[in-house]
């Protein structure tokens, strides 16, 4: 496509009419990517494979709070009337259990590895949150930079991303605060917003330019694009939660024995949903399962958690016997060493933690008191 | 390139160490080549158990023959334990940031091992011996806790019988006839003499001993960049990948294992990192 074209595409947003969307899916679907996109399952919005629109959950709401999720029906048109489901991405591309590879051994004794084939068939996704996006650009960095993962790069390298803006903050969103929502601003093919009527129309790849001119879909006009702010604007003055800086890594680290931990510990269950529905959290273990002929074994990985008793073990000796310390090492890990790691906190500010944890532990709550006294630098006062 | 896949290696020589202690001599059999630095580690997979992050302790450059000195600690350690021979395991790596050769040139080198600490110290030996005119007096100290988990003692003789090298040996509890000291390593600080501004020190050994010998070693002058220790965590992926192996902001299987005393120095002393 001729370089003036995509830019005369990418700079003007469109319009994309409610009764429209199943051309989008259609589109995608044709130029051979398996589409996925929120639906209502077991009372949770989760991604599944998605062929028509009216799948979408459309009227559905999503009541969250802490270690609370609920939906319920609203008088709305819109399909992206709620704010996020337990999982983001992170399932589709750090799967949670993937075979890596397989071995087999003949009569002979002799070894034979075989690196397991990745199905890579194109996967393109409708209705990631900006927070899912940063979460995406972080699990990038750790699985692709220095030595990169090629189960992760396979599922990752054809993803087409279609975002939604968020309009609909919970009451456990606080991205404002993490500087990663509501608006998706980048790292994405196509960004939609909603509006009663129909999706305003964002291109931001060539990918994505080549799919939206096939829609021939008419400029969205300015009003549109007002309206639309106006509503993410309101999404982001609802949220209430905060953290008490972006870089809270040295006043963390200034408090490793903060009383506070004592507190949380005796809370905190150490269950590990917190690590599981996080989209950052990348722990994951190595396991065997080998046949029951003996004659070959998979090498699996499947995700772990800090919270759990064998996350930090080593020959007879735990590194984090007390739930003091996994809990501190979650919340100094993720608030604090990935700016070490990544240049950045580990938080997107997704509250899935938050609506997720049985005994409702916030991660704003828990850095506001034990960080109590750190400067807006995230230095002390 | 894959890095979680192994290759395969055939275990050509097996030595009992001590009880519990064994080595494996293994040898790549896709003739590929490999090598490694003093300090980095392989994974070791047991037949359908698992991988085990394993110290490499040499190599005969003529043969291709790789030396692992292992203890039965674990389910897969006990497995690679019962292997003989002719057996196939898995290998991959190498993996890690080993010991500062470079940096240590033209200084003197201490070496301060506990226990099975040795084994992955022990390339520093043979790196500052193959390349002597390189390096200075080398002085190597190891502790046990027991004489009878000392592990090459012959080799320790070989060595101390050796020009400008001083062999000096603990043991908190000691057989009859013991030479050596009896009590903590670090009690050997003050049998041997060194000059702090041009010598480096390396430690490998349980945490609390690596502790006390950094303290005892600055606090007689050495410097605390001079000092230099091999870390151990659950690694499980050894690319920084899986997350276990996280001390602070450090992957210990990717950034070390050996780390430089001022990089871990703050959390080495707080438990639960």
């Amino acid at each position: 496509m001729r370089g003036s074209v995509i830019n005369a595409i990418m700079s003007v947003t469109r319009f994309l009419p409610r009764n429209a969307m199943q051309q989008l899916i259609d589109a995608l679907a044709t130029s051979g990517y398996r589409v996925l996109g929120p639906q209502v399952r077991d009372g949770a919005i989760l991604y599944d494979d998605l062929q028509e629109a009216t799948a979408l959950p459309g009227g559905w709401t999503d009541d969250q709070a802490p270690g609370s999720y609920r939906l319920s029906q609203v008088d709305t048109p819109r399909c992206f009337a709620w704010a996020n489901g337990p999982q983001a991405l992170k399932p589709e591309l750090f799967r949670a259990r993937e075979v890596l590879w397989r071995v087999s051994r003949d009569e002979g004794g002799t070894l034979r590895f075989q690196q397991e084939e990745v199905d890579g068939r194109p996967l393109a996704v409708i209705g990631v949150r900006a927070c899912d996006i940063a979460a995406l650009r972080l699990q990038d960095r750790h699985f692709l930079d220095n030595i990169s993962d090629p189960y992760y790069a396979a599922h990752r390298r054809d993803l087409f991303v279609v975002a939604v803006h968020c309009s609909y903050p919970a009451d456990t969103c606080f991205c404002v605060s993490t500087g990663d929502g509501p608006r998706a601003e980048s790292g994405f093919d196509v960004a939609l917003g909603e509006l009663d009527d129909g999706f305003l129309v964002e291109v931001g790849s060539e990918r994505g330019a080549q799919l939206i001119e096939g829609l021939a879909l008419d400029p969205a006009g300015e009003s549109r694009q007002e309206q639309l702010q106006a509503g993410i604007d309101d999404g982001a003055r609802r949220q209430f939660r905060q953290l008490p800086s972006r870089n809270l890594r040295d006043s963390l680290f200034a408090r490793l024995e903060h009383p506070r931990w004592e507190t949380v510990a005796v809370r905190c269950l150490a269950c590990g949903n917190c690590t599981s529905v996080c989209p950052t959290c990348f722990c994951h273990a190595e396991q065997e399962t080998p046949s029951l002929d003996g004659m070959d074994s998979a090498h699996v990985r499947e995700w772990d958690s800090c919270f759990s008793e064998g996350h930090a073990y080593l020959h007879g000796f735990q590194v984090r016997p007390e739930i003091r310390q996994r809990y501190r090492q979650w919340l100094v890990h993720k608030l604090g060493s990935w700016h070490d790691q990544y240049g950045r906190s580990g938080c997107v500010g997704c509250g899935r933690c938050i609506a997720w944890c049985p005994v409702g532990i916030d991660i704003t709550e828990e850095a506001n008191v034990i960080c109590d006294g750190a400067g807006p630098g995230g230095g002390d006062a | 390139m894959n890095a979680y896949l192994p290759r395969e290696a055939m275990i050509v020589e097996r030595t009992e160490e001590s009880p519990d202690t064994f080595t494996l001599q293994l040898r790549l059999t896709d003739g590929e080549p490999y090598s490694f630095a003093p300090g980095q580690f392989n994974m070791l997979y047991l037949y359908g158990s698992g991988e085990v992050p394993i110290s490499i302790v040499g190599e005969d450059r003529q043969s291709g023959v790789l030396t692992h000195t292992i203890r039965a600690l674990g389910r897969i350690t006990n497995g690679l334990a019962a292997l003989r021979p002719g057996d196939r395991i898995g290998l991959r790596g190498p993996y890690g940031r080993g010991w500062p050769m470079q940096q240590a040139r033209n200084r003197d080198v201490i070496v301060v091992t506990g226990g099975l600490g040795c084994a992955p110290s022990v390339s520093i030996i043979h790196h500052v011996l193959e390349h002597r005119g390189d390096y200075g007096h080398l002085t190597i100290l190891q502790g046990v806790k027991h004489t009878d988990d000392l592990i090459w003692r012959e080799q320790y003789e070989t060595w101390a019988a050796l020009p400008d090298v001083t062999v000096l040996l603990a043991a908190d509890v000691a057989s009859p006839g013991w030479h050596g000291h009896v009590g903590l390593v670090t009690a050997l600080f003050d049998q041997f003499r060194f000059e702090p501004g041009r010598s480096i020190a390396m430690l490998c050994g349980p945490e609390i001993m690596m502790r006390a010998a950094a303290d005892g070693l600055h606090f007689r002058g050495l410097p605390a960049d001079a000092i230099y220790l091999s870390m151990e965590r659950n690694m499980q992926c050894a690319v920084g990948h899986c997350g276990h192996c996280q001390m602070g902001a450090s992957f210990v299987c990717r950034d070390g294992p050996v780390f430089g005393w001022p990089e871990v120095r703050e959390l080495l002393g707080t438990r639960g990192f």
